[in-house]
């Protein structure tokens, strides 16, 4: 069938290319691919994995239109007579370099065949800067918190790259930035936890800068040599003996807390410090800030909450009420902070354990505009962090790092579409080129971005808009061509090039709407569709947005669904959109778009993640994934439905945050009664194992590492799987379904099948 | 300072050899009175005796007199000196005379080893007993009346009750019987345990803790004093001053280095090695930690030493020579305040802090203001900063001395500023070189760390009804008029306060003075001292001058006119000066002595050679217009002075010249000093001469050879090299060893170190020791003795006319 040839051809571009596009046909004028409701747009994972793919160690041919400069690729018309090419973008027509003067049919460089058309070069691009870790740590923290912390930290010496250069600031109070090369006595830089100071103050205090020379006065102060910076910044194998003590003499803060007091934290100085540091000694190189926290920025700029303990740190009541009295200032800085930042290519981590807030909605912005990772978990001394943390230093199949830096990426389009936006952990770089789209989606006015880190499942939702007038003919035979160049910083210190060249047919919408219509990847358009709708809701009333999701899908249901107008009973979606409402169904319940029961800086750790993955963990945070094991057969995966909590039967539920292990009522019994442990009852005790096995799988892969709970009917933490499933059985409705199978779930929220039955109504209504 | 009187003749032209009128005759220079005179006539008469102090408005000995003090309800004279112990009953008497009418108060004084410390009362939960209306507290002047259930006030005359817990009966005489059971009814001085209503915030003190902050910049580093710091201060810690019978000192110690960044040290025992913390923020100044910065010696003593010797190395590469100080002030109070205790900053200092900083300095050394109206301006300190530092410092209880290494000008006047509000003191040493300053300056600070004192001062000096307290004088620092605050107050330390007239006085009565005194000890407890005197009161101005001691009279003339200089002209004080000389002399003589031929000088006995100190005054100095000075000498001298006592100013303004030619190497005695004047001096003579600043061996041209031989190893002078002009090498002969015992003796017994220098009659270097040569002419300006006695005789004789 068109479906399972166009699922092929999804898949083996994913697997290629790293690319998801939400349209596979594109339609051919401006005003059809408006009508088509979802944007022609994809979904980009620049650093996919692909052990098949060995980079090559030259230069990428560039097509020498100055405003151009596409990269060869195997769409490009070759002239191997004359040794010549011709740009796909700008049909520009381009001689060979001298190198490849030896080029025939038979005899072709790799970035003309057809299978390369993702490739990477490794360039010579300026000396090559080692990694950089700059550990900044929160010492306001339990005694067992901060000993878990420190062994962390230690332990994470043993797993940088040997040459990479290692920093250490402790803040609490004050904040200290530890020179890591003295003998003896063991020295540190102090700054004052509540003074906000310049890049040039703090540049000036850490030595960094020679004083101007007398009478130079005004003068612009000159970066000292490596050296001096170097005071803080140390290679790891020259300093992991004296950080190790370092960290393991760290005390908690020494300065005393009063009852009913909030320890005095300076994250805020602390960061603009780090930021500073960096900044000053190490521009346009990648390094990771790596910020530990055990609770809110309490002083100083970029204070979330008082230290006064009886006025609580703002809830989303409190930001509804417009009631959050530090909120607009601290984000207000650390956005300034994270601009600094990624400027210059450093990406910023935050990991906060903490069992309350710890401000993470005013200080988001430093990782998701640099990259950065951020971790949320109740204590350090958890394994959730613990192995979290581990992760960060992963390695892939070559024994590098899974961290790139200093990422920058180009699209380049071909004339009849043009680039409106990006979402993802990304800034604009601010380029204007001819290929940029007046019409905005997520970050726009661009076609460059900045990546300060990425890794291998990195993905950003890139929009496009089809410029084609309606009247101007489809290209003949033409395709549409869009080129994906990245550059960044791999791990192991080279700078690298990846490009992506990618195609699609174009279709005349009036007459070849149903090929259209199975080109659709429902899949990624529902990621796509919902990275829109959480870019709104950061700047959006949540209401508005869920209304704006709504229409869209309404609209989608008009554009393309089969019915008889004013007969809902008569709606059908074809099978390439059969499962986008539904997506967008658990999605308008998802923690992405509903605040409540959740606190700010869970919607912003939930947000941050959602934005960032690749489409298949994008899908697993819309809809939870629900398998079912049961003495009836192996396991299977279920409805995620209240109908498919049964009593006899073990839910495994994977909402990518949470990995939920739920034993229905009777094997709960079992369970309690202790079967498993009688021999005759051995398979009762493999089937408790089997949702454990599976968890444990998923659980080594994952980044960051889900929380893991176990509960049973009943069980209070039970909550976790009934607030997702479908309440397709609530307390108002048991009654008339009249079974027993399933468990009634004590909501008001409106079940799939009622959302479906309003859906239809709303899309055979002729007057909405 | 008062001014010239109206009707005055002009005034005194101070320059030499300018005295107008025909020439004197030749006078012999032994008629005229002699201070060395005077001295061993007092030692003589009252030397090695019982003063008992029970006898009100007795005159005691001369500071230069050693004797015994028998407290029986009247301050020791070590305690409290006045310009007269008998004061005029009225203001127009005392205006008559212009006798100043001041106490010399000195809380902490030493006292030697065979009379008693003083006792400490404790009079329970609810304070020391204080008059209810002027809180005066409870003392041997108070009259117990109505059987002991009441007593009068001897200050206001208030009738107070006496607390039950404190009735006793009284005997047959009035007084109670339990008088010479409580130090408060029997004696002149005592302590009193002071409450938590007497604390800061209600809180019992934190004992108080010195900070060492070295600045260690390129020169400091490169003299090698950092490194005779650091070595020094780990055997001179052992010795920090402890309570009585304490073990162990509870003061507790605290590192800072700087030079245009702030250094500070964990030093916690617990610690392997010591931490830095670097504090670059010297616009805003913070303590960086609160735990280990002050710790206790005893137990961090590891750490400590570990420090101090990494210290010079740490710093050996330095190339910097930038340094702060205000924020280092600033970092000392800021750590007292974390640490809620008082205390004192000991800083090492080298040069004018130029760096961008709060209290950064320029160089406003413009000599072309001596002897012209704006001259004021060299000897003030620059406002702002340094004026806010001094009250913070205060208001903490945070004392500063501070060591200056100075190899050129550099603002000493706003640099001590904060030392000389705050009780601290200020060291100098110009052009520090290791092998010849070095033992110098280690002396003043042993001396200077193992003092006696008491922290987070405030005095307040009380009087009987009809005068009071209007002016103070010394190291302190009032925020109104009766508050005496001082940071910290030591054994050398005095306070100078001015009396004058509300009312009249009754010769019945007498007047009487305490002063009380609340601080802190070095072990952290709350105390109140109180010293308390009564004066008599008379009509007759011939009582009256019989009263006066001319040593606390100088005393009261060089702070007042050292005072007056940062708000007038030099002249104009000079001229006061000389006035007000003229004016106490001819009241005397028009209306005490008995008629004579008017070209007779007349002196009163008690202040026959008060000529020769006040000449010598305005000989110093701060008040001798010459641009060959060094600005922050002067100023020095002039800071110096305001903290100190009678004793001191008695020896600045008249040093000791012991010949030692022919000294009785066998005996325990030390030469009876001689004039200080050249003609006392003899080309084969050696002489020591001592002012308690400077020490000078003087080598006459012809000094016997064996003389030379015996104290210096050399055949003869010619054989002296220069690196000998600094010690005296330790020779096994008796000379030799007399000789040196003197000088240690001398060096033990003064409050500041001085450095030996050894001069040859005629060398060059011989300028710097004549200068001392107090009676005779100045060397940058100032007349001699003789001179100027004849001229104050001329205006008298013009006052009495």
């Amino acid at each position: 069938s068109v479906m399972s040839t166009y699922q092929e051809f999804i898949q083996q571009n994913e697997d290629r290319d790293g690319v998801r596009f939400s349209w596979n046909l594109w339609p051919s004028s401006r005003l059809e691919a408006t009508r088509l409701v979802v944007p022609v747009s994809c979904l980009f994972t620049p650093l996919k994995e692909r052990p098949s793919l060995p980079p090559v160690q030259y230069e990428p041919v560039l097509c020498s239109r100055a405003n151009c400069k596409a990269v060869l690729n195997p769409l490009c018309q070759v002239d191997f007579r004359a040794k010549i090419w011709a740009c796909n973008f700008c049909f520009q027509r381009n001689p060979f370099p001298p190198s490849y003067a030896g080029i025939s049919e038979v005899n072709q460089p790799a970035e003309l065949m057809p299978q390369f058309s993702t490739i990477e070069y490794i360039v010579q691009r300026g000396p090559s800067a080692p990694l950089i870790f700059l550990y900044v740590v929160d010492t306001c923290l339990e005694e067992e918190d901060l000993q878990a912390l420190k062994e962390s930290l230690q332990m994470s010496l043993s797993l940088l790259p040997p040459n990479a250069l290692v920093g250490l600031i402790t803040f609490g109070r004050m904040v200290q930035v530890h020179e890591l090369t003295c003998e003896g006595i063991a020295k540190s830089y102090v700054f004052r936890g509540t003074k906000d100071l310049s890049a040039k103050q703090i540049q000036e205090m850490l030595g960094l800068t020679k004083p101007a020379a007398p009478g130079q006065q005004g003068h612009p102060v000159a970066p000292q040599e490596a050296a001096a910076s170097c005071r803080f910044l140390q290679p790891v194998h020259r300093v992991d003996m004296n950080l190790t003590d370092l960290l393991g003499e760290l005390q908690r803060d020494p300065w005393p807390v009063s009852q009913g007091k909030r320890p005095l934290r300076s994250t805020g100085v602390a960061l603009s410090v780090a930021v500073g540091l960096l900044e000053g000694a190490f521009p346009n190189t990648g390094a990771r800030v790596m910020l530990f926290i055990g609770g809110p920025p309490t002083q100083g700029p970029g204070m979330v909450v008082g230290d006064e303990l009886k006025i609580p740190i703002r809830s989303w009541h409190d930001i509804q009420k417009d009631n959050a009295r530090h909120l607009k200032k601290a984000t207000k800085y650390y956005e300034a902070l994270a601009n600094r930042s990624a400027v210059n290519g450093h990406s910023i981590d935050i990991y906060a354990c903490a069992l309350d807030q710890t401000g993470l909605l005013e200080m988001k912005c430093l990782s998701n505009l640099t990259g950065g990772h951020i971790v949320m978990g109740d204590s350090f001394n958890t394994s959730l962090f613990k192995q979290t943390f581990q992760r960060v230093f992963s390695k892939d199949y070559n024994g590098d790092f899974r961290m790139a830096f200093g990422g920058v990426m180009e699209v380049k389009t071909s004339r009849e579409v043009k680039v409106c936006g990006a979402i993802g952990p990304c800034v604009s770089l601010h380029s204007k080129g001819s290929s940029v789209s007046e019409n905005e989606m997520g970050i726009g006015g661009t076609n460059q971005w900045k990546l300060c880190s990425l890794d291998h499942s990195t993905t950003l939702g890139v929009y496009f808009e089809v410029v084609n007038q309606h009247n101007a003919p489809v290209p003949q035979g033409g395709r549409g061509a869009i080129q994906f160049v990245t550059m960044y910083q791999h791990s192991n210190t080279q700078k690298r090039i990846r490009v992506t060249t990618i195609a699609r047919n174009w279709a005349d919408a009036q007459s070849q709407i149903q090929h259209i219509e199975s080109s659709f990847d429902q899949e990624a358009a529902a990621v796509l569709m919902a990275r829109l709708g959480v870019f709104r809701a950061e700047s959006e009333e949540g209401p508005d947005v869920l209304r704006w999701l709504d229409r869209q899908l309404i609209r989608l249901c008009q554009k393309f669904g089969q019915f008889n107008k004013e007969d809902p009973t008569s709606f059908r979606l074809s099978e390439s959109l059969s499962l986008y409402p539904q997506f967008m169904f658990h999605l308008r319940r998802s923690p992405f778009l509903q605040v409540f029961n959740n606190s700010p800086d869970e919607s912003s750790y939930y947000r941050h993640h959602f934005v960032r993955q690749d489409l298949t963990q994008s899908l697993i945070m819309i809809q939870p994934i629900l398998y079912s094991y049961s003495f009836h057969g192996p396991p299977e995966p279920v409805l995620l439905d209240s109908s498919s909590i049964l009593p006899d039967r073990i839910l495994l539920m994977d909402t990518f945050f949470q990995l939920v292990i739920y034993h229905g009522e009777t094997i709960a019994q079992w369970r309690k009664a202790g079967y498993q442990e009688m021999p005759e009852y051995e398979n009762f005790k493999q089937l408790l194992q089997a949702p454990l096995d599976d968890a444990q799988e998923i659980l080594q892969t994952r980044f960051p590492m889900p929380r893991y709970i176990d509960t049973e009917h009943g069980g209070s933490q039970a909550r976790f799987l009934l607030s997702k499933v479908n309440p397709s059985q609530t307390h108002n409705n048991l009654y008339a379904w009249g079974q027993e199978t399933g468990a009634p779930i004590l909501t008001d929220d409106v079940s799939l099948q009622v959302f479906m039955d309003h859906l239809k109504k709303l899309a055979v209504s002729s007057s909405s | 300072m008062s001014g010239p009187q109206p009707g005055m003749p002009g005034g005194f032209p101070g320059a030499p050899g300018a005295l107008a009128g025909p020439p004197q005759k030749k006078l012999d220079p032994d008629s005229i009175p002699s201070i060395t005179q005077v001295i061993e006539d007092d030692k003589a008469r009252l030397g090695g005796q019982v003063f008992s102090t029970n006898i009100r408005g007795q005159v005691p000995p001369l500071v230069t007199t050693d004797f015994t003090v028998h407290d029986q309800g009247n301050a020791s004279p070590r305690f409290i000196r006045c310009t007269t112990y008998s004061l005029p009953c009225t203001a127009e008497l005392a205006k008559q005379c212009q006798v100043p009418l001041a106490s010399i108060i000195k809380p902490f004084a030493k006292l030697p080893n065979n009379e008693t410390p003083l006792y400490v009362v404790n009079h329970g939960e609810t304070g020391p007993i204080r008059c209810n209306r002027c809180k005066a507290y409870m003392c041997p002047y108070m009259q117990f009346i109505d059987g002991g259930r009441r007593y009068q006030c001897s200050f206001c005359n208030c009738i107070n009750e006496v607390p039950v817990f404190y009735f006793q009966h009284l005997d047959h005489m009035g007084r109670r019987v339990d008088f010479y059971e409580r130090p408060e009814l029997s004696l002149g001085s005592y302590e009193f345990d002071a409450t938590l209503d007497y604390c800061k915030n209600n809180k019992p003190p934190n004992p108080p803790a010195y900070i060492f902050m070295i600045d260690v910049s390129y020169s400091n580093i490169k003299s090698g004093l950092v490194k005779l710091i650091c070595d020094e201060l780990k055997t001179l810690l052992e010795k920090l001053p402890r309570e009585d019978g304490a073990e162990a000192s509870a003061i507790k110690v605290g590192f800072v280095t700087y030079n245009k960044v702030l250094h500070f040290y964990n030093v916690k025992s617990a610690l392997a090695q010591p931490q830095m913390m670097v504090v670059s923020d010297t616009a805003e100044m913070f303590v960086p930690l609160l735990d280990g910065f002050l710790v206790n010696y005893q137990d961090s003593r590891a750490v400590i030493y570990n420090l101090l010797d990494q210290i010079p190395d740490m710093f050996a590469d330095t190339s910097e020579s930038e340094t702060v100080f205000a924020p280092v002030i600033q970092a000392g109070v800021e750590a007292f305040k974390a640490a809620e205790c008082s205390g004192k900053l000991f800083i090492f200092h080298s040069s004018m802090p130029t760096a961008e900083a709060p209290g950064k300095l320029k160089n406003r050394d413009d000599r072309k203001l001596v002897s012209t109206d704006k001259e004021k301006t060299l000897f003030q300190p620059q406002k702002g900063v340094y004026e806010q530092l001094s009250k913070d410092c205060v208001a903490q209880g945070c004392c500063v001395d501070l060591f200056l290494f100075p190899s050129q000008y550099l603002d000493l006047a706003t640099m001590a500023d904060v030392p000389s509000h705050t009780g601290g003191s200020i060291h100098k040493y110009n052009n520090f070189q290791v092998e010849t300053d070095g033992e110098h300056f280690l002396r003043d600070l042993r001396k200077d760390l193992q003092k006696s004192l008491g922290f987070d001062a405030v005095m307040r000096v009380r009087t009987s009804t009809g005068f009071r307290a209007t002016d103070f004088f010394g190291a302190v620092y009032m925020n109104n008029t009766t508050d005496v605050e001082m940071a910290a107050v030591d054994c050398d330390k005095a306070v100078t306060v001015e009396f004058k007239h509300d009312d009249t006085l009754s010769e019945e009565t007498g007047a009487l003075i305490q002063c009380a005194l609340l601080y802190t000890t070095i072990g952290g407890q709350r105390r109140l001292r109180i010293h308390n005197i009564s004066l008599n009161c008379t009509s007759q101005l011939s009582e009256m001058y019989k009263c006066c001691e001319t040593d606390s009279l100088i005393n009261f003339f060089a702070k007042s006119a050292y005072r007056a200089i940062l708000n007038q002209p030099v002249k104009n004080v000079s001229d006061i000066l000389v006035n007000q000389t003229a004016h106490m002399l001819a009241c005397y003589r028009k209306n005490c002595a008995s008629p004579s031929a008017a070209s007779q000088l007349i002196l009163p006995d008690s202040m026959k050679v008060f000529p020769v100190y006040m000449n010598s005054l305005m000989k110093t100095a701060p008040l001798v217009g010459s641009t060959e000075l060094s600005t922050d000498d002067r100023a020095h001298q002039r800071l110096s002075v305001m903290g100190m006592g009678v004793e001191d100013t008695q020896l600045q303004l008249y040093p000791r010249l012991i010949p030692l030619h022919d000294v009785d190497v066998s005996g325990e005695a030390v030469p009876a000093p001689v004039r200080c004047s050249e003609e006392r001096l003899t080309d084969s003579g050696l002489f020591l001469l001592e002012n308690g600043q400077s020490i000078f061996l003087w080598l006459g041209q012809a000094s016997p050879p064996d003389l030379i031989q015996s104290l210096f190893n050399a055949p003869s002078l010619a054989h002296l090299q220069q690196g000998h002009m600094f010690t005296l090498p330790e020779l096994d002969n008796p000379l030799s060893k007399k000789v040196r015992s003197i000088i240690g003796e001398l060096l033990e017994k003064r409050p500041y170190s001085m450095k030996l220098q050894i001069v040859r009659q005629r060398d060059k270097p011989e300028m710097l020791f004549r200068q001392f040569l107090v009676e005779d002419k100045g060397l940058h300006g100032g007349t001699s003795y003789m001179d100027f006695l004849c001229y104050v005789h001329r205006e008298i004789r013009q006052l009495l006319t």
